[in-house]
């Protein structure tokens, strides 16, 4: 088939934002995690703790993880609808505009700019300003698919739209708020009280579902099959699955919020959505994963293929895991412990992570016109470090959790409390310390990536690495 | 699917499964089933959610929302879960309700009681200023030494939790040692005179101010330090020869004790914990291990050395 001229222009300009943004969300995170240890790394006011938290969780989700989605995004939907990307300057313009809204939203957090909605931090006039360049995302991705040469729309397609739409309804109406002034940067929410909670919840809960899940089952729709060179498993588990997925994601928000003042009712409704939503999430791995059936073989030789498996294993592991501590019964010893912070990093060093270093390594030679990465070695120690990374930080929060839910509900003999908070606060601090262990592999991880890159991108070919396996190759 | 059938189906070498037909950049579908064991477990996953419905509260209604036929609400889970605790409680709360502090120190179930539960209040309470171990702090008395600023004795101490000190309550102890140097009581020389004569006081050197100093002492420090500067506990004026100090005992802190002044502050407690609560803090603090005795009653119990010395951190402020 003939190669349409493709917009790569774009594509570049967000994998190297993707690139650089995460070895800063993951910095911070190391810094907030040595906080955590060592809390006279506070420096107050502007890099205390406090401060510090939402622009390590913003600068991973939205801009490590947005400009990954934006990358992939538009290169798939060019590549799955044979047409150019919809107008270049508007294209340019959600660039820009993307990264402008990263920096205001993380100055402000500096600065004690926040609206203390988790994962909806920046106030009113970053919210107004994502909301424009997110429409124009909309508007580009839209009218590339309507401009599609091809009559049917790629199963990526259906869950980057999914995303990008229903991002759009949840920052519009968890963000609904009124300023104090034109020039304050401060402004009262619409809502409060318990609704301020349900809203909040209904919010970052579907933030987890459609951001970081539908839009990373785009890219694993694309990547997967494309890395392995396999057909997609099941067309029709991909129709039910998504569609499950999207409808039950929605009403899943309310078991954050168990044991609350939200109504019972709610929180059952969140759970048992919770519990049905188990299947649907693992549709999308199972799809993935049997996509190799016919290229196992594959798998042992390519470690970006093997990024992308480890990632769906993970992707599956964490979607187990999320509807498990919706159950109330197991919320209740699980709810503000480490368990959670650990099952938020499975998912997003183990799944988001790994997807976006899949998707990026298999892009940069892509892009740059490259016959191949500079070292596939490297990706293998990047693959290795990394997954050691994770396994530190979520097993630390496993047991660090468990053990601080038990501790916070023991009592003795005589019916009084047997620890204080602070005992158990005592108690956390070794796994806190293999925590930090763990995020620094992962971090190392991310370097060995970015150097990789960017010899890649300078056109060299570790030619003692390929020789070796060309003799190698030659010898079997 | 009749769209399939506008597009040539073909069927995949490796698998031997027909695609759907759609090609997109190099990439197709197999039109594998939906695996039977994916589509029984969410069958059984919504159906569980459904006996969910019809157990537990659940779906909103016109005029409220559907109850569930087990009864459930979160406030009688509470309920429940903590009817063990309660009563595990109330075995030794009814006792320890009607006995007297004496009949408690004397009583060794009772007085266990009161220091288990005096344990877990200070822990969730005092430690924040007190510290874990109750050694204190900058400002914040150690509770650990025989040093009291208001009175070591059991109803001392009690006095000072139901109350507080300098807390926003009509009971509560009260004073205020003036700022000498801040509002002109003192000279900046005479302050320096003064500060180096409390040094002598714990054993420092003395100097060639000693006169003044002492001069000084007499008439402004010693009518609530006391003539010999071991202070009185009745205007909570702490004892300046021990060489304990609450807000640091080198000449610089003190000189700025001296011109600023001092004036710690503890929350009236009664406002915020129930009586039996407060009376196991005032035990379980008593015999931290600088609790001065009653005359009023005999105490037997709290001859445990062992457990005292365990509680006792010698880490005095310097």
């Amino acid at each position: 088939m003939e190669h349409p001229n493709y917009n790569y222009d774009v594509v570049k300009k967000f994998t190297l934002a993707t690139v650089f943004w995460g070895i800063v969300g993951f910095a911070a995170g190391i810094f907030i995690a040595l906080q955590m240890v060592f809390p006279d790394l506070n420096i107050e006011p502007y890099l205390s703790f406090g401060r510090l938290r939402p622009l390590h969780t913003s600068a991973v989700i939205f801009a490590f993880g947005g400009n990954a989605l934006f990358a992939t995004s538009y290169y798939v939907v060019q590549r799955t609808c044979h047409v150019r990307l919809w107008n270049d300057g508007l294209a340019n313009f959600t660039f820009w505009g993307y990264q402008f809204f990263i920096v205001i939203a993380a100055l402000g957090y500096v600065l004690g700019v926040n609206q203390s909605k988790e994962y909806a931090q920046p106030e009113w006039y970053a919210d107004l300003w994502l909301t424009v360049v997110w429409v124009a995302y909309l508007v580009v991705y839209f009218m590339t698919i309507v401009n599609r040469k091809v009559s049917h729309l790629y199963v990526a397609n259906w869950f980057y739209l999914a995303f990008i739409i229903t991002v759009a309804v949840l920052h519009l109406g968890n963000g609904l708020a009124l300023p104090i002034g034109v020039l304050d940067a401060k402004s009262y929410s619409a809502f409060s009280g318990v609704q301020s909670a349900m809203i909040q919840w209904w919010y970052a809960h579907n933030a987890v579902g459609f951001f970081l899940t539908a839009g990373f089952l785009g890219m694993m729709y694309y990547f997967i099959p494309k890395q392995a060179e396999r057909p997609i498993y099941s067309y029709r588990l991909s129709i039910v699955h998504f569609w499950s997925l999207i409808f039950i994601y929605m009403w899943a928000g309310p078991h954050h919020l168990h044991y609350t003042a939200l109504p019972d009712w709610a929180q059952t409704l969140g759970m048992t959505f919770s519990i049905m939503l188990w299947m649907p999430s693992w549709g999308g791995m199972i799809n993935g994963v049997m996509t190799l059936s016919g290229a196992w073989n594959k798998l042992r030789e390519d470690p970006v293929l093997q990024f992308m498996i480890v990632a769906l294993a993970f992707y599956g592991m964490s979607t187990f895991e999320g509807p498990l501590m919706s159950i109330r019964y197991v919320n209740a010893l699980s709810h503000y412990t480490d368990w959670t912070i650990g099952h938020v990093h499975s998912g997003a060093l183990g799944w988001v992570g790994f997807i976006s270093f899949g998707a990026l390594y298999h892009l940069v030679p892509k892009l740059w016109g490259r016959e191949k990465l500079y070292s596939t070695k490297l990706v293998s120690l990047h693959l290795w470090i990394a997954t050691l990374g994770i396994v530190f930080y979520i097993a630390a929060m496993w047991v660090s959790g468990i053990m601080q839910g038990l501790m916070w509900r023991d009592y003795n003999e005589m019916g009084f409390l047997e620890y204080s908070f602070v005992e158990s606060v005592m108690a956390m601090k070794p796994f806190y310390i293999i925590r930090v262990l763990g995020g620094v592999l992962y971090l190392a991880g991310a370097l060995i990536m970015a150097y990789n890159f960017w010899r890649t991108i300078r056109g060299d070919v570790n030619e003692k690495e390929y020789n070796n396996n060309a003799l190698q190759g030659a010898a079997a | 699917m009749s769209d399939n059938e506008e597009h040539k189906k073909e069927v995949d070498d490796v698998s031997g499964v027909e695609t759907t037909g759609h090609e997109w950049d190099g990439l197709k579908e197999l039109n594998n089933p939906l695996p039977r064991w994916w589509v029984w477990v969410f069958l059984i996953c919504i159906l569980w959610s459904v006996w969910y419905f019809v157990v537990y509260p659940a779906w909103p209604t016109l005029s409220g929302h559907t109850k569930g036929t087990a009864g459930y609400t979160q406030y009688k889970e509470l309920a429940e879960s903590q009817k063990e605790i309660v009563q595990r409680q109330a075995t030794y709360l009814e006792r320890f309700e009607k006995a007297s502090n004496e009949e408690v120190l004397n009583d060794p179930e009772l007085y266990a009681f009161a220091m288990a539960g005096g344990k877990s209040a200070f822990k969730d309470n005092c430690a924040t200023c007190h510290g874990t171990g109750a050694q204190g702090g900058m400002g914040y008395p150690n509770l650990n030494d025989d040093d009291w600023l208001w009175g070591g004795k059991l109803s001392d101490i009690h006095q000072t939790l139901e109350y507080g000190i300098r807390a926003d309550n009509l009971d509560s102890r009260v004073s205020q040692m003036p700022a000498f140097g801040k509002d002109g009581l003192l000279k900046k020389e005479e302050v320096d005179a003064v500060v180096d004569y409390v040094l002598t006081l714990s054993g420092g050197h003395h100097k060639d101010s000693y006169d003044q100093g002492k001069e000084i002492f007499g008439q402004q420090c010693a009518s609530c330090h006391a003539a010999d500067g071991k202070g009185l506990q009745e205007f909570g004026a702490p004892n300046l020869t021990d060489k304990i100090w609450l807000y640091g005992g080198d000449r610089q802190s003190i000189y700025e004790t001296v011109y600023n002044a001092r004036a710690g502050m503890m929350p009236a407690w009664g406002e915020r914990l129930d009586k039996n609560t407060i009376r196991q803090l005032a035990i379980y603090i008593h015999q931290l291990g600088g609790g001065e005795k009653d005359d009023t009653y005999s105490e037997t119990v709290p001859s445990d050395d062992t457990n005292i010395q365990d509680n006792n951190d010698p880490s005095h402020q310097e």
